[in-house]
């Protein structure tokens, strides 16, 4: 699949492509030898890749995690699994095509997958919200992580999603309660749960499916608490501040890691996993095999307590001194603000 | 309709918010009305004309729900941090300090032990006058230490909760507090024991869906915003018109998310019923007061 979408900051690239085409044809028409020159032109190209994509500002890598060329989770599914078996449905509604979810094999694992879907045309992003889950959605999710540890199957999770669906629908069917139950139960599922980070981690609603024993992230993907076009409104009250909003927001790999909220960033290659699908997904398949035959070892009960010890040592707070009262007014009139 | 074909003569008064000595009166947003404020205060903070509640006060709260001198603090030590170095148009340092000042907290949440009639609880009350009630680093800790010592010392968890969600300014810090908080709910679940949430006005996004909606009773005050999604990002995403009274706690009840709404003069009450039939199995549950 080569890119033909060009992000803004790409632009050199594609115009050195260009200009190799150009050659290639010129040396088919005209007969003449130029391969000298193309070896050039492909180191050059390779060398602008690595130095543009080892300095990718933070909106440039949300840029990168949202490019609609990039491998959605069905790609994945494809490309690192064998024998999927989709199942459908919350059994109470509907089903979501927001959410994929199935048996597969990767590497000598038995597992069941489950990830947020993208569109890749109008078509079928309005069947599937752009990638934003609905309440079944996540319902189902629960219904097929709760069939696979009846069974003893670990878990895959692929998180690509700006976030769960903001709708009337979502409202009145309690997108709240289906996130909420999810993180609850996600910690009492007594096998492994390998969860991958590949596009957009949009905030809550990539959570609903983001508890696990193995967080992992791709290199360019994003998580964020809060999209930085919803940042940028609430910070400059203009959503075209959105680079510096994702700069603020700490969102990229490498900032997750530094904080401790994730395992591992999984490299991808060169150029972005839209550049080389096929690399991206063996890459991906590979740290995802590792972490499984790490965790499949592990008794059951020690792996919910290392789960839970986990997620409760995150966060950074100060442990002030036990009787410090800050100055001021201690409960202000609560109708002050009204 | 104009019976003598005359117009109804309207007296229109212009009440400007300078108008109004500060402090002393403030106008109600259910009906309009300018209430005296003192009169709100005696009234639990609901308007005499139209019912709407208005936030109260976490000392308020408390005596309005817990027995006389019962309550004491847990976890008033903690800080936030500023882990992201966040800058803004101001910086999280700065929105920090302010509301310290204005609040008289250290952060949106006070967590202790308290009696609610006979029964020895772990109370949670969160106040959106602190940064809208968010939770950060601290919130979810004192939260989910809250909980874990419920479940350590065998109480039920009653948590009163007023929040926009989870606190930008500690980014994916305060997003994981909802796996953290949502574990605790869990291990405080398998102990049998039980746990109530009361939503007032608002409570939505990160804090609706994590320990807010798992409640093993969730009872909402009269009129509160509850919900996911800000009504604004729903119709700007979706484009469509949000049917009247969208995500107030009457539209969830409706709708079967909510056990109940109780307005606020009943609410110890229900309280203390709703704990008589949960109280866990076993524990010594003490007489009723005379």
């Amino acid at each position: 699949m080569p890119s033909t979408y060009v992000l803004p900051f790409e632009k050199p690239i594609a115009e050195l492509e260009q200009k190799l085409r150009e050659l290639h044809r010129f040396s088919e028409e005209q007969d003449i030898d130029v391969s000298g020159e193309i070896r050039r032109i492909e180191e050059k190209i390779r060398e602008l890749r690595r130095k543009i994509y080892s300095e990718l500002t933070p909106w440039q890598q949300v840029q990168v995690a949202r490019h609609p060329q990039r491998p959605y989770t069905r790609d994945y599914i494809g490309a690192m699994m064998r024998e999927f078996v989709e199942l459908h449905g919350d059994r109470r509604f509907g089903d979501d095509a927001a959410m994929v979810g199935g048996f597969a094999t990767i590497g000598s694992h038995r597992v069941m997958v489950i990830g947020t879907q993208k569109g890749r045309d109008t078509k079928s992003n309005v069947r599937c919200h752009f990638g934003c889950a609905l309440p079944e959605g996540y319902r189902k999710a629960l219904r097929l992580m709760r069939l696979a540890a009846r069974f003893g199957r670990p878990i895959v999770t692929l998180i690509d999603t700006p976030g769960a669906y903001p709708g009337i629908e979502s409202e009145e069917r309690h997108i709240a309660e289906a996130i909420a139950v999810n993180l609850r139960e996600m910690f009492t599922l007594p096998v492994p749960i390998v969860v991958a980070v590949i596009g957009e981690g949009g905030s809550g609603g990539a959570l609903g499916i983001g508890v696990g024993d193995r967080i992992l992230i791709l290199e360019h993907a994003y998580y964020s608490v809060i999209s930085p076009e919803g940042c940028a409104a609430i910070l400059w009250k203009d959503r075209a501040y959105a680079d510096r909003a994702a700069a603020v927001l700490k969102l990229t790999a490498a900032d997750l890691r530094r904080f401790g909220l994730v395992d591992e960033v999984v490299p991808e290659p060169e150029g972005g996993a839209h550049a080389a699908p096929a690399m991206a997904a063996t890459l991906l398949a590979a740290a995802i095999t590792r972490a499984l035959d790490d965790l499949v070892r592990v008794p059951s009960a020690e792996l919910l307590d290392a789960r839970y010890r986990k997620f409760r040592q995150m966060g950074i707070w100060i442990e002030g001194a036990a009787d410090a009262v800050p100055p001021g007014p201690r409960d202000a009139d609560p109708a002050a603000g009204a | 309709m104009a019976l003598f074909g005359k117009k109804t003569r309207y007296t229109s008064v212009t009440v400007r918010k300078r108008d109004i000595p500060d402090g002393l009166w403030v106008k109600c947003p259910g009906c309009g009305e300018i209430v005296y404020r003192n009169a709100l205060a005696e009234a639990l903070q609901v308007c005499p004309k139209c019912q709407y509640h208005f936030p109260m006060s976490r000392a308020e709260r408390i005596a309005l729900l817990t027995e006389p001198a019962s309550w004491s603090e847990w976890d008033a030590h903690l800080r936030s941090a500023d882990p992201l170095e966040f800058t803004g148009a101001t910086s999280y340092r700065e929105k920090l300090e302010e509301n310290i000042r204005t609040t008289g907290h250290p952060d949106a949440v006070s967590c202790g032990g308290a009696r609610i009639g006979p029964h020895e609880v772990a109370l949670g009350v969160m106040d959106f006058a602190f940064l809208g009630g968010s939770m950060g680093s601290v919130v979810g800790e004192k939260i989910t230490r809250l909980i874990e010592r419920a479940t350590a010392e065998r109480r039920p968890v009653v948590i009163v909760c007023a929040s926009g969600g989870a606190r930008m300014y500690e980014g994916m810090l305060s997003l994981m507090q909802m796996a953290k908080t949502s574990a605790a709910c869990a291990r405080h679940r398998d102990a049998g024991l039980p746990y109530i949430a009361v939503l007032t006005n608002p409570t939505t996004a990160g804090v609706m869906a994590s320990f807010a909606t798992l409640g093993d009773v969730i009872i909402a005050e009269p009129g509160a915003l509850i919900g996911f999604a800000g009504p604004r990002v729903i119709r700007e995403t979706t484009q469509q018109e949000l049917p009247p009274g969208f995500q107030t706690a009457e539209f969830l009840l409706d709708h079967g998310l909510l056990d109940a709404v109780v307005h606020r003069r009943d609410l110890k009450t229900v309280l203390i019923r709703l704990l008589d039939y949960l109280a866990p199995a076993g524990a010594a549950v003490p007489a009723p007061a005379p």
